[in-house]
């Protein structure tokens, strides 16, 4: 805590309660969990398909990628990998930032610019593969 | 001290003398058991799939963007560094897998004992070195 360089003493106690009032709803505080049990579910299924694909697609030429994103079963499956794997990092890496970076403004700092490069790079992944099998 | 999360932090010693409680985990001083090593392995794989997926980016925009672009990432991904992040990429995917799904099964209730735990950890390990190995061997006869 803020003041552990000191020799401990005790000035003031507060109650859980009293901690806890006036710091907003809690009413949201399982969807981050569930949310993040919900893509890691939707993931085991399709990391299973891609690493196939991955295999399948190993020296393969620029036309072949195309060619084997333009089903549109294995399109469908490739924007739910790329949506479900995002959406689970962002979650996930919210959490590790949380846990390490104490100071507020550096933690809201690095939690906004990684969910920001989460975005940009699902987006550049989703133009990409509509891009090659639309 | 301000709150009543600093207050459980301090007891007084044998003498009297209000102390600082230690702080848990000692990791230089437990014996690191398989859930904890695996623990900590899920969170540094978590982190590294998150580096990882700029390589399946580069790819993807590389492929939809020209030939050339494409030819620069598929030589990287050739080369003695490429290969070497693709088997850290492909490793790490795998382990994180299988440790999601050992997870989950926490989640729903399941597997908590000492024996239980112990075994699906190893298992989890086992699983990641096999699947990681067929998958190269699959990978390097198709490449």
């Amino acid at each position: 805590m803020s003041d552990s360089h000191k020799a401990p003493h005790v000035d003031m106690l507060r109650s859980p309660l009293g901690r806890a009032r006036g710091l907003g709803s809690a009413r949201a505080g399982s969807h981050h969990w569930w949310a993040q049990r919900l893509t890691a579910i939707a993931l085991v299924p399709l990391t299973l398909w891609f690493i196939c694909g991955a295999i399948r697609m190993t020296g393969a030429s620029r036309a072949e990628v195309a060619d084997w994103l333009s089903s549109p079963l294995t399109l469908t499956l490739m924007l739910a990998l790329v949506i479900g794997t995002f959406h689970h990092l962002q979650l996930g890496l919210q959490i590790v930032i949380e846990d390490y970076v104490h100071k507020e403004s550096t933690r809201l700092t690095a939690v906004l610019a990684m969910k920001a490069a989460c975005i940009l790079l699902a987006l550049a992944c989703i133009i990409s593969v509509l891009r090659l099998g639309l | 001290m301000r709150d009543v999360r600093d207050a459980l932090m301090v007891a007084r010693n044998t003498d009297g003398k209000l102390v600082r409680r230690p702080l848990s985990p000692h990791i230089q001083v437990y014996r690191w058991p398989i859930s904890m090593a695996l623990s900590i392995a899920h969170r540094i794989s978590g982190v590294g799939l998150g580096v990882g997926t700029l390589l399946l980016t580069w790819w993807l925009v590389a492929a939809a963007t020209s030939d050339a672009a494409f030819a620069t990432v598929q030589s990287f991904m050739g080369s003695a560094i490429g290969i070497l992040l693709l088997f850290g990429w492909s490793a790490a995917l795998i382990f994180h897998l299988f440790s999601g799904i050992r997870h989950l099964v926490w989640d729903a209730g399941y597997g908590f004992d000492a024996p239980d735990y112990n075994t699906s950890g190893w298992a989890v390990v086992i699983a990641t070195v096999v699947v990681t190995v067929v998958v190269w061997a699959v990978g390097l006869m198709a490449w």
